[in-house]
């Protein structure tokens, strides 16, 4: 081992160890697909970054004045386990007005620290070991780990492009076995953009009615809907009291530093699900609820003006990437492009590192998010106009350069 | 009136000089008809001008600017507006506003030194006819103009890379 020189001897690294500490849990998950890519834009100048998955702008500042004076106020203690009550009172009204869902705030939502939390801790609370959980895939990156941490066994179920990157019932079906017990969606869809429509939704229904399937639903990106209005999960008939609807404030308020979101779902999941929130994060942060219930007061016209502006951009950007010849399927909601770059002959991955290293621009490889995404690479239009367009200027410049 | 034109509007206000073919992309219509509507809300007189926003400031080190408020009596039939238009014509006012408060018009003044901005108070405007009271309030800094900000800000910075 080598032998590391600091300044206190007391601490000092050894090499007396003789076990591996590491568990064989954390062992198997996957490490981040991208951390090379992190290395290589850290290395360049003037990257334009189409690789982020969060919004381009700061909080409206309003949200932010109202956790500042929380704080002033001396708010800065623990609150319930399942969030202020007036937080959940007003969220309830917001997911009534705008989804038709009725959740009741006493005994059917938990306030958690992020999407990120609250699909953790309902997984872990509906997983028995050897339970196979359907994952939407392509799909964001936490869903299957999560999975094999709680015990359970991921089986992904492509969303290809033919099918406008939704879920069919025909290849649900197909997935299908006796351990099936639950089917992660995430509609918006990161990374493809896609849209599950009323009916797409209710033809998922019959599958998941007959086969007694829990549906969790990521609808973190709603309210980035362009075409139409978004569907909750938990709107369709019969799907109600077999649907947990995670989201939260971090796309639609541009809130991610906030680290704020909410689970809902039937009072029993609810009940089993607050046990684990209660040993592992006791409550979300304070001054993020004070945020948060602010954003849901008087956010709305900051939100729809952020949400005008990235269907403005998508436009933008879904047609120069068809003009550049890299062919992409318009994304329905959400902030990301899901271009083929199959044409080019070369790989998606090999196509990002050398999008980086010779064109500058930076983005995530598609089978990071899993096989579905293989010969895609997804591109986030959160970005100032100016640098899509200059983004998609330099991308024709290196295709251009192919042979 | 439609979302279309309303959209346009904001991004014309937001800039001006957008390429037509971008508009027309961002907007999901033809070039032709974003060409038209263009037309239509100039000729309306929605559409005033095309113009640069300046921080003048740092050009012209020595220029001042200047709000002054008036107290006015109003004219029989013609309440505010005769006066209005008569001080419009000053090139130098920038902006000319009706107000509720202590007083009543508002302008904004462009002059180039302290000098001549107290000459066009005193000279021009406070012997006006039916002008009570005048107030002036040379600017000391401007922070943010027509939703432009003119003091450099330091802005938050993203990952290059998150999921």
């Amino acid at each position: 081992m080598l032998s590391v020189k600091t300044d206190n001897a007391c601490h000092s690294r050894s090499d007396q160890r003789k076990r591996d500490f590491v568990s064989e849990r954390a062992k198997v998950i996957p490490p981040s697909g991208i951390r090379r890519f992190f290395d290589l834009a850290g290395q360049m100048e003037d990257v334009i970054s189409l690789g982020v998955g969060e919004p381009d702008y700061s909080t409206p500042w309003h949200i932010c004045d109202a956790a500042i004076t929380s704080i002033e106020q001396g708010h800065t203690a623990y609150t319930s386990n399942t969030g202020m009550e007036s937080l959940r009172r007003e969220l309830a009204r917001f997911l009534r007005d705008r989804y038709q869902v009725e959740y009741n705030p006493m005994s059917e939502m938990i306030i958690t620290t992020g999407v990120s939390e609250g699909l953790d801790i309902v997984i872990r609370a509906v997983t028995n070991p050897g339970d196979e959980v359907l994952v939407i895939d392509p799909s964001y990156v936490s869903y299957a780990p999560c999975v094999t941490m709680a015990g359970g066994t991921p089986v992904p179920v492509p969303c290809t492009e033919k099918n406008r990157f939704r879920l069919t019932a025909d290849v649900l079906m197909e997935h299908i076995t006796p351990q099936s017990k639950v089917l992660i969606l995430n509609f918006p869809n990161n990374p493809t953009g896609g849209v599950m429509r009323r009916e797409d939704l209710e033809a998922i229904a019959d599958v998941a009615i007959d086969h007694d399937l829990l549906i969790l639903s990521d609808e973190v990106y709603a309210e980035l809907t362009y075409e139409g209005h978004h569907t909750a999960t938990a709107s369709i008939e019969g799907l109600w009291d077999r649907t947990i609807t995670l989201s939260g404030f971090s796309k639609a308020f541009a809130m991610t530093g906030w680290r704020l979101g909410y689970l809902c779902a039937p009072p029993d999941i609810t009940a089993a699900t607050l046990k684990i929130h209660q040993y592992v994060m006791l409550s979300a942060p304070t001054m993020s609820q004070y945020a948060a219930l602010e954003a849901l007061k008087n956010g709305e016209d900051a939100m729809r003006e952020m949400v005008r502006e990235y269907h403005l951009r998508r436009n933008l950007f879904v047609d120069g990437l068809n003009r550049i010849g890299l062919s992409c399927h318009t994304p329905e909601g959400a902030f990301y492009a899901f271009p083929s770059v199959k044409g080019t002959g070369l790989t998606d991955y090999e196509f990002a590192e050398r999008l980086i290293t010779e064109a500058g621009v930076a983005v995530v490889p598609g089978s990071v998010f899993g096989n579905s995404g293989i010969g895609h690479v997804r591109c986030s239009y959160a970005v100032s106009r100016q640098e899509l367009t200059e983004a998609i200027r330099r991308m024709d410049e290196f295709i251009r350069s192919l042979p | 009136m439609d979302d279309i034109d309303r959209s346009l509007l904001s991004l014309l206000e937001e800039d001006c000089s957008t390429p037509l073919h971008d508009l027309a992309v961002m907007l999901g219509c033809s070039d032709e008809e974003v060409e038209k509507r263009k037309k239509q809300l100039e000729e309306d007189g929605i559409i005033r001008r095309y113009s640069a926003v300046i921080n003048w400031e740092q050009v012209d080190k020595g220029a001042v600017y200047a709000i002054i408020e008036l107290k006015v009596a109003p004219e029989r039939d013609y309440g505010y507006d005769r006066i209005a238009a008569r001080i419009s014509r000053f090139s130098n006012v920038r902006n000319l506003r009706l107000r509720t408060g202590t007083h009543d018009l508002q302008l904004l003044v462009k002059g180039k030194s302290m000098q001549e901005i107290a000459r066009f108070v005193s000279e021009q405007i406070a012997p006006m006819e039916r002008i009570r009271e005048t107030a002036t309030h040379i600017i000391m800094k401007t922070y943010k103009e027509n939703g432009v900000l003119y003091v450099e800000r330091e802005d938050g910075q993203r990952l290059p890379f998150s999921f």
